[in-house]
């Protein structure tokens, strides 16, 4: 059980954190790929649920049940709204021509993720997590969570609420036909 | 999860930024542009989440510790706040000019231009 593969030992974690991270994946390029807005959007839904599951493996529990909550249940919902209501799905699709644009973006792309991963990944291969004691182990619970925003973060919590306040009006005012 | 080193989670952080920033430049629907730009930010997320559970770097106290983990767990929160708000305002545009022009192609909004 103990081969490895450019010096890291592969584990049945680390075997289950691929599969999870390749489906991840491959949905993150299904949003781009597909051509109907719906399927997009559908892939994005499982994308979110598939990170919302690594959250888990990160100990981050409280912000698993989060992303669940606010991404894979209000956003996506407010998505598929505004798609049905433009009657996105199958008759109107915008014409996408395939034009150089598409080939210099998956260019720039490529690039992109080639520097950048040149640069950090190596450094992190050999990175293992902290081992955590039994008080440290529940530090993505709701408890320690709570405790920390309402006291070391609650200016910034307050300046986030105010933001969200002006959100929802902007929004009001914007679907409004006539102010 | 033990065994698994950083350098998957960054790298699957970093693959899905990738993505979003090529659908952002590829696609000319602005929803589906909206979801490249959401995909861009849960990446982040996951990036933060992993950099707090990791811990490169050893700290003094156990006090320092818990703060620098919960750090970048309340930098995750208010990116989800402000990505909420930003997903509620950017469809109304969406759909405002949707209303005045019939047509949502991204290269023919052009009613801004001097």
């Amino acid at each position: 059980m103990n081969q490895t593969v450019g010096g890291v030992a592969v584990t049945p974690e680390l075997l289950m954190f691929g599969a999870i991270a390749g489906a991840a994946a491959i949905c993150a390029v299904g949003v781009v790929a597909f051509n109907n807005a719906v399927r997009s959007a559908l892939c994005l839904v499982v994308n979110f649920f598939l990170l919302a599951v690594l959250y888990f493996t990160l100990n981050a529990e409280m912000l698993g049940i989060t992303q669940v909550v606010v991404y894979t249940g209000a956003i996506m919902v407010l998505f598929l709204f505004v798609v049905m209501l433009l009657n996105l799905g199958g008759s109107k699709l915008v014409h996408e021509k395939s034009d150089w644009k598409k080939f210099v973006g998956i260019l720039l792309g490529c690039g992109l993720f080639v520097i950048l991963g040149a640069q950090i990944l190596p450094q992190l291969v050999h990175v293992q997590p902290m081992q955590l004691d039994q008080d440290l182990a529940k530090f993505g619970g709701p408890e320690a969570i709570g405790r920390t925003l309402f006291t070391e973060y609650a200016y910034p919590f307050e300046a986030v609420s105010v933001l969200l306040l002006i959100g929802i009006v902007g929004s009001i005012l914007l679907a409004k036909r006539r102010i | 999860m033990n065994g698994v080193p950083l350098a998957a989670y960054i790298g699957l952080g970093l693959f899905m930024f990738t993505t979003g920033v090529v659908g952002v430049i590829v696609r000319k629907s602005p929803i589906v542009i909206f979801m490249c730009i959401e995909l861009m930010l849960n990446s982040v997320n996951l990036t933060f989440l992993a950099f707090a559970r990791y811990q490169m770097v050893p700290v003094a106290s156990p006090e320092r510790l818990q703060h620098s983990m919960m750090a970048g767990q309340m930098i995750v929160i208010f990116v989800m706040a402000v990505a909420a708000a930003e997903v509620a305002v950017g469809l109304g545009i969406i759909m405002a000019i949707f209303r005045l022009r019939d047509n949502v192609d991204i290269d023919e909004m052009n009613l801004l231009r001097g």
